[in-house]
């Protein structure tokens, strides 16, 4: 296919959409993938969330009036 | 609760998780392979009388230059809903759709800049249209900056959100620059500025002014683009509730620690 005489930046424009959208792409992949890593890392440290009564609680009987 | 909206059902993290991991990858297959055929359609269109082979980064340039200013929209909206509704997910809306917005401007920029060398002579020109649009890019990195220096999460998520919606005034700006504005019931006329880029040839009072052949390629480009733009965001908002997720999941361990040694008898 021909492009003429701006061939080269018809070229470039598309080059660098790929390459932007590439690595936006990769970034929110990589990204995902460590959040997941480290969430699963904590859980089998058998780390969880409480409730703010359970924590009042552990407080209360940690610092008894 | 029977009567939820959608928003009410989207409110839990946990559902929202759920149903975006059985949505995004046919939405990412979809965005992929429409994106190609439209592509492939704008590849194949005859070139245009005036710019010649030239008209096919119109295919990337003009999705790009919507989907920069979809995002901010996009930002906006989460952002109203954060301050206004309060809805668990609008900030983490927000927070994803920022960076996403910003490439797609970036892009709008640079392929713009590609564009006009050939056609006005010049990569770039400091009119309304130009100088709005790079400063809606430079409004993205302002609301990217901001949050990531402020340390407090809820803190963070209010500051940028009134900056987001303060900066929503960009986007008719956007839009007025090269066309002006008459309302006449107002008695409102803005004139458009003199400016080397051309009006939109889409979404005009009197109908398209493009050829079909042209028209339909880009409509296919700007869907495909614009599917790839939610499948990204529905990614980064997921990885957003993970991430706040081992936020709480730290939190938790170092208050359980410290509780642990407080409750131990001193030595």
């Amino acid at each position: 296919m021909d492009l003429g005489p701006h061939a080269d930046f018809i070229l470039a424009s598309y080059g660098v959409v790929a390459l932007v959208l590439a690595a936006l792409t990769a970034w929110l992949i990589y990204d995902g993938a460590r959040q997941k890593r480290l969430l699963e890392n904590l859980e089998a440290r058998g780390a969880r969330r409480r409730s703010r009564a359970a924590d009042q609680g552990s407080l209360d009987k940690a610092n008894p009036k | 609760m029977i009567n939820q909206s959608i928003t009410q059902k989207l409110a839990n993290p946990t559902r929202f998780m759920s149903l975006s991991g059985a949505i995004l990858p046919w939405l990412t297959a979809i965005a992929v392979a429409m994106i190609a055929f439209a592509l492939y359609r704008g590849w194949m269109a005859p070139p245009d009388y005036q710019q010649g082979e030239t008209i096919r980064i119109m295919y990337i340039h003009v999705p790009s230059a919507w989907l920069g200013m979809m995002g901010y929209a996009i930002v906006a909206l989460s952002s109203f809903g954060l301050l206004v509704f309060r809805h668990p997910l609008a900030d983490v809306s927000a927070k994803a759709a920022a960076p996403i917005g910003a490439a797609f401007t970036l892009l709008a920029l640079i392929t713009g800049s590609l564009w006009g060398k050939p056609m006005w002579g010049t990569y770039w020109v400091w009119d309304a249209r130009l100088t709005s649009v790079l400063l809606l890019f430079f409004l993205y990195l302002g609301l990217i900056a901001l949050r990531s220096s402020i340390e407090e999460e809820n803190l963070a998520a209010k500051l940028t959100a009134v900056l987001a919606l303060v900066g929503v005034i960009i986007l008719p700006f956007i839009k007025i620059s090269v066309e002006g504005l008459t309302i006449p019931w107002l008695g409102l006329e803005i004139p458009a500025w003199n400016t080397l880029h051309q009006p939109s040839s889409v979404f005009r009072s009197d109908g398209p002014k493009i050829h079909s052949s042209q028209l339909y390629p880009l409509l296919y480009s700007a869907l495909g683009f614009s599917l790839l733009f939610f499948a990204l965001h529905m990614k980064g908002m997921r990885n957003e509730i993970l991430r706040r997720r081992v936020k709480a999941l730290r939190v938790a361990e170092v208050d359980r620690a410290r509780a642990a040694e407080a409750a131990a008898p001193a030595e």
